[in-house]
């Protein structure tokens, strides 16, 4: 039998990558764009962006070389694995005029290929759950997540380096990789060598590493391995006070908190389109001008954009406060009530991706402190106890 | 999957004659009117399901009012325009303004910020002639407008989908939010985040499908702003973060929309 642990090389994860694409996976993971690190097709170890990292704070990233080669010395770029298993635009149906009385109407069909992800990190993995979660466990399951996602080989790396924005740690879904992956590797790096602890997690999985190139990993390996993801935990860029977070918002949607961040908020919808959890869409019907032929598609939406609260021929979210207010309360509270989970991963895509810089867990700080500032005022004494 | 058959629908629309259409033009360069030649592959199809009754740029033929649509270019300069735009008005029954001109102002909006009078005094050998108003303003500052499209020039894929639209009684498909919403869909990497290039897409209208920032520069705002747009915030986290002198965050907010009042407000924050 294969052993759970092994290691391997640069030239064993490109066996890797080969075996998943010869079984006819399309394999995508992170690879060098020309401002940051971005997700595409990974045919090899070539592609991916070896030596390089990324500097990440509120508002800001830049591409960095390291001084060594590195296959996974960055975190997260602004792609999140929702853009294959959600993607931004799909169509759902299309109808035509046949030459009869009769419309002919053709679901969309399936990918005929599966995917195979490269270089999930357990953030993204605990979102992956997260969608699955809200978009198939309800009354009407979507087919397309349903098929993508449950045909969807993934390859973990655990995180050692914790970017800037990073507070994955504040919501438990990291460093370290559960077990909702195939198999999680994690990059050991030193002076005098480069190897990648690969854990089998799934019977396919290990069915995939028993063809590998590998060696058997010692007990010392998995050691450095968990020294290491321990020394990251400990690291991280940011954190988030969960303590008590469903109850704070919800008594706290008067805070004047909302009011400050609005002046900032651009409403602009990166944070929610970066967000790998966020899932609100709108569907459009399009028309050809011969009238012969329709298409309906669903398209990624936000709790940003004013026509998205367009309900029964009014809006209900005009300002940016309430929909600031909105997305966060839904993100960090409601989502616990309505799904059994947090709707944050701490990835921090939000965070660094928002053009003016708004940082989420300052703005729960901030709620807490207009709390608490509130409350002294009451208990010594203020004019409206 | 076979192909579901359902029972015959009854025609949504009957019409007895192809609506008539109608491009005029005000203080403009054309340009917007010319993305309706610029149809190309389906500009066959666009002829066969209307009548142009007027359209000096495409052709001589000239039928009488009133129209079914007017698409009205460029924006109100002269007394006898704004004289002139009445009269259009009342003979049309759908009136749509295109282009940064008609929605706001158009680059000649400038004037806004300046002497007019000065300006014709350069300009003009003999600036006595010239019957110019101090200012340009859109079209639905003069008249009431049924639908804005925005760009400068306006996108073909939106005009087709306006007229798409309005051919099948349904509405268009033309959403009003920032043009992040386009790069983030087509998987560009933000300018502003990733190399402090100031970008104005956060604050501007989509439509464009975020041409600028697909080739790595900021957006200049071509279509307007978009709808609860924060240009005080984007405007301070220009000269705050990004260090951006003050006179080029007037210019950036006072180009082709200049008299879009979101856009001109925040230019005057940045110095006169």
């Amino acid at each position: 039998m294969t052993p759970t642990r092994v290691l391997i090389d640069r030239s064993g994860l490109d066996a890797l990558i080969a075996t998943l694409a010869a079984q006819g996976y399309r394999v995508l993971g992170p690879t060098l764009g020309r401002d940051a690190i971005v997700l595409g097709d990974v045919a090899g170890t070539d592609d991916l962006p070896v030596g390089w990292t990324d500097e990440q704070e509120a508002g800001h990233y830049r591409l960095r070389r390291r001084d060594d080669a590195a296959l996974f010395g960055y975190v997260l770029g602004p792609h999140s694995f929702k853009r294959f298993l959600y993607p931004p635009r799909q169509r759902l149906w299309s109808v035509s005029r046949g030459s009869g009385p009769d419309l002919e109407v053709r679901a969309e069909p399936h990918d005929d290929r599966p995917l195979a992800f490269l270089g999930v990190r357990p953030c993204e993995i605990a979102a992956m759950r997260i969608q699955e979660r809200v978009l198939t466990g309800g009354e009407f399951p979507d087919p397309s997540y349903a098929d993508r996602y449950g045909r969807a080989f993934v390859v973990a790396v655990q995180c050692t380096e914790p970017g800037g924005t990073c507070f994955c740690a504040s919501m438990r879904t990291g460093p370290r990789a559960g077990t909702d992956c195939d198999l999680a590797l994690t990059e050991l790096l030193g002076p005098d060598r480069h190897d990648l602890l690969v854990e089998v997690r799934t019977p396919r999985g290990e069915q995939i590493v028993a063809g590998l190139p590998a060696r058997e990993a010692t007990d010392a390996d998995v050691a450095t391995a968990n020294e290491a993801l321990a020394r990251a935990e400990a690291s991280m860029g940011r954190s988030l006070d969960t303590e008590g977070i469903v109850e704070l918002l919800e008594r706290n949607i008067e805070s004047p908190a909302w009011g400050k961040v609005a002046d900032r908020c651009l409403a602009c919808a990166n944070c929610t389109s970066v967000c790998p959890t966020c899932f609100c869409t709108t569907v459009e019907d399009t028309t050809d001008l011969t009238g012969q032929h329709a298409e309906r598609w669903r398209r990624w939406d936000s709790c940003f954009n004013r026509d998205f609260s367009f309900i029964a021929g009014s809006l209900i979210r005009h300002s940016t406060r309430s929909r600031y207010r909105q997305w966060m309360t839904h993100k960090l509270s409601a989502w616990h009530r309505q799904f059994g989970t947090s709707g944050c991963v701490g990835c921090g895509r939000c965070i660094t991706w928002c053009p003016v810089g708004i940082d989420i867990t300052h703005e729960v700080d901030s709620i807490r402190n207009h709390e608490r500032s509130a409350s002294t005022f009451h208990t010594v004494g203020g004019r409206y106890r | 999957m076979p192909p579901i058959t359902t029972a015959p629908v009854a025609e949504t629309r009957v019409r007895t004659a192809k609506p008539k259409l109608a491009v005029w033009k005000f203080a403009s360069c054309d340009g917007c009117q010319l993305s309706l030649l610029d149809c190309e592959d389906e500009l066959l199809t666009v002829v066969g399901a209307v009548d142009i009754a007027f359209f000096p740029e495409a052709t001589s033929t000239v039928l009488p009012g009133p129209y079914d649509v007017s698409l009205v270019e460029g924006s109100i300069t002269t007394p006898h325009d704004a004289t002139r735009i009445q009269e259009i008005r009342a003979q049309s029954k759908v009136l749509v303004a295109i282009g940064a001109c008609a929605t706001a102002g158009g680059i000649q909006s400038l004037r806004n910020y300046a002497d007019v009078k000065e300006f014709t005094s350069y300009v003009y050998a003999s600036p006595q002639y010239i019957s110019t108003l101090s200012s340009s303003t859109a079209i639905a500052d003069h008249v009431p407008v049924d639908f804005e499209l925005r760009g400068c020039p306006i996108s073909k894929q939106q005009l087709l989908e306006l007229l798409n639209a309005y051919l099948h009684g349904r509405a268009p498909t033309l959403p009003n939010h920032s043009v992040c919403v386009e790069c983030k869909s087509r998987g560009i990497v933000c300018t502003m985040v990733s190399h402090a290039t100031p970008c104005l897409g956060p604050v501007t209208h989509a439509g464009c499908g975020a041409l600028c920032p697909a080739h790595a520069r900021g957006c200049y705002g071509c279509f307007g702003p978009k709808e609860a747009a924060n240009a005080m915030s984007l405007g301070s986290w220009f000269t705050d973060a990004l260090k951006v002198p003050d006179l080029d965050v007037q210019r950036a907010f006072r180009s082709f929309n200049a008299d879009a009042a979101v856009f001109a407000e925040e230019s005057k924050r940045h110095g006169e």
